[in-house]
């Protein structure tokens, strides 16, 4: 397989075409606007929390098929999780993506694994964790989506 | 006798370039990468080196690097006439009437940042506008605006048309007794389209109006007269015109550079120091404060050097044909849109594709060995003038070839299937 092909995998190609949770929430308790000042890609996550677990999680924005398929990836992965599951996901995905994973390992990151090939492609490592930063900066510091983001 | 045994020469032929033997010029041409033969098609953000740069500028590291202007020894007389005498072959290269005119900078962008912040703040008050366009690379936007907040003057921009043109109705209404600067790119970097600097200067100069044209991508490309555009500053970078990164070209008109105060303060742009103060030398040397970049001048005077052996017309007629051979393949693809369709373009072709971003394409290309650039190209007011986030943009230079051409458009067929 080329690098290529191993870059944009089919279930890449899917999601950037039919991204799950593609949606703006009316209802959401924290939001985080993310861009990539480099590329213009940008993403707005909204969060839903019950407690400690992440209830439910959208995304919306305009990037690249890694960013759009990793956001939509990332919503399924976490949703349900507690915040420090989703914390420590975001951890291997990071190394998953920047090739400092222990071989074995990617198993454990389920559906996520479909990006390892972004990799060998080091310029689009950003491109990859784009919507992970914007969660967790929902997360810490997001403020519902009635209030400005402070 | 006919005239089939002895042709005359069409003016076309005259002017062709053996472009196969142009490109053994520049080594870097026939490197490969991920496999596949470089196409390069990234010109607008920076040319490939002939081989007589990357000489000139190893020559003068090997044998003849001293700093100049300060020292009594060999090396140092023969730098500082080498470096000085690249002061007047830029000043043929774009028409000056005197080597005193050209101040050596890092490139457009300080070019442009030494204006704004010497002419600019020295003479800007509060009310008055600085007109700029809605073309501008980041680099003729952003000074301004700092150089606005410092002075509580306004920038204004003229809009653009769908193709990509400015208006120029709007040109003349947003022209008026308060603009003091107008500042306006030849060439756009993001779209491709040639303004017509010299009516727009004209204009603005029977108001008083003081005026820089950026540079940056006309310089490689069409031939320009500085005292026929009769622009008061003309900024370029070396490095898109197959010079080394690192060094450009600030043009002043004398008038103007004599009145302005330094930039920034250090060795070699003053006459004397004292603990109570300093007088400044002359321009250009005012603008030149330290240490300036030997090497890379000497570099960029071999750079043009070369330019004019190839032939700057030549240069021209040839890249005219490829962007409208590229212009009619690419635009024949479908779901490619072009974006920027002005009447007068050169060596820019920036596009979409439906529902990839360009990132993606500018990723399945690479993998072909096509290099092309993705993004804003550092003018998100276009992309926000067109409602994209970013253009997918192939460039081209003297050296690329309609069978480049070809590559890039098989590579766009790639990119319509994988992401079909």
């Amino acid at each position: 397989m080329s690098s290529l092909s191993e870059l944009y995998q089919n279930v890449i190609l899917e999601h950037n075409r039919s991204p799950r949770n593609f949606r703006p929430m009316t209802d959401a308790d924290r939001k985080a606007d993310g861009h990539n000042p480099l590329c213009g890609d940008q993403v707005t996550v909204w969060v839903k929390l019950e407690g400690d677990v992440i209830g439910d999680v959208s995304f919306q924005g305009a990037g690249c098929a890694i960013s759009k398929a990793s956001a939509s990836l990332m919503t399924g992965a976490v949703k349900g999780k507690r915040r420090e599951e989703a914390d420590a996901l975001f951890d291997r995905f990071h190394r998953l993506v920047t090739g400092t994973l222990p071989a074995g390992e990617s198993e454990t990151l389920g559906k996520l694994a479909v990006f390892s090939g972004v990799s060998q492609f080091p310029i689009r490592v950003k491109c990859a964790s784009l919507s992970w930063h914007t969660l967790k900066a929902a997360l810490e510091g997001g403020s519902p989506p009635d209030r400005p983001i402070a | 006798m006919t005239a089939t045994a002895f042709p005359t020469p069409t003016p076309s032929a005259t002017l062709a370039l053996d472009v196969e033997r142009l490109r053994e010029d520049f080594p870097i041409l026939s490197e490969r990468v991920r496999g596949k033969q470089l196409v390069y098609l990234d010109n607008a953000a920076t040319s490939q080196k002939p081989r007589a740069v990357i000489d000139a500028v190893t020559r003068f590291y090997s044998a003849e690097n001293a700093n100049i202007h300060r020292g009594v020894h060999y090396l140092s007389e023969r730098a500082t006439i080498a470096y000085d005498a690249v002061r007047g072959r830029v000043a043929r290269f774009i028409n000056a009437s005197s080597p005193a005119e050209i101040v050596f900078t890092r490139g457009t962008t300080e070019g442009i940042n030494l204006v704004a912040q010497s002419y600019g703040r020295s003479t800007l008050r509060a009310g008055d506008e600085i007109l700029i366009t809605g073309m501008e690379h980041h680099s003729n936007i952003v000074p301004w605006q700092m150089v606005a907040a410092q002075t509580g003057a306004t920038v204004r921009a003229v809009p653009i048309t769908d193709a990509g043109e400015l208006d120029l109705d709007a040109f003349d209404r947003l022209l008026t007794e308060r603009t003091r600067i107008l500042a306006v790119v030849q060439l756009s970097n993001a779209l491709g389209s040639i303004n017509p600097v010299r009516w727009l200067v004209a204009r603005a100069r029977e108001r008083g109006v003081v005026t820089l044209v950026d540079g940056a991508q006309s310089a490689p490309h069409l031939p320009v007269d500085v005292q026929a555009l009769g622009c008061d500053f003309f900024a370029f970078s070396g490095h898109k015109v197959f010079g080394p990164t690192g060094v450009g070209v600030l043009y002043g008109r004398s008038e103007l550079l004599e009145r302005m105060p330094p930039w920034q303060g250090g060795g070699d742009m003053i006459e004397t120091v004292t603990l109570e103060g300093s007088t400044w030398a002359l321009p250009p040397a005012r603008f030149e404060a330290g240490t300036p970049m030997i090497a890379e001048v000497i570099g960029l005077g071999a750079a043009l050097s070369y330019v004019e052996t190839v032939g700057r017309e030549a240069i021209g007629a040839w890249e005219e044909e490829l962007l409208a051979y590229a212009t009619e393949r690419v635009g024949a693809l479908n779901g490619v849109r072009l974006i920027g369709t002005a009447r007068e373009k050169a060596s820019v072709l920036s596009f979409v594709v439906d529902g990839v971003h360009p990132h993606d394409v500018g990723a399945v290309l690479d993998d072909e060995g096509v290099a092309i650039r993705a993004g804003h190209h550092c003018a998100q007011p276009v992309m926000q003038r067109f409602g994209v986030p970013a253009t997918a943009r192939a460039s081209f230079a003297f050296y690329n070839t309609r069978d480049e051409v070809d590559t890039l458009v098989r590579g766009l067929r790639r990119v319509r299937t994988l992401f079909a």
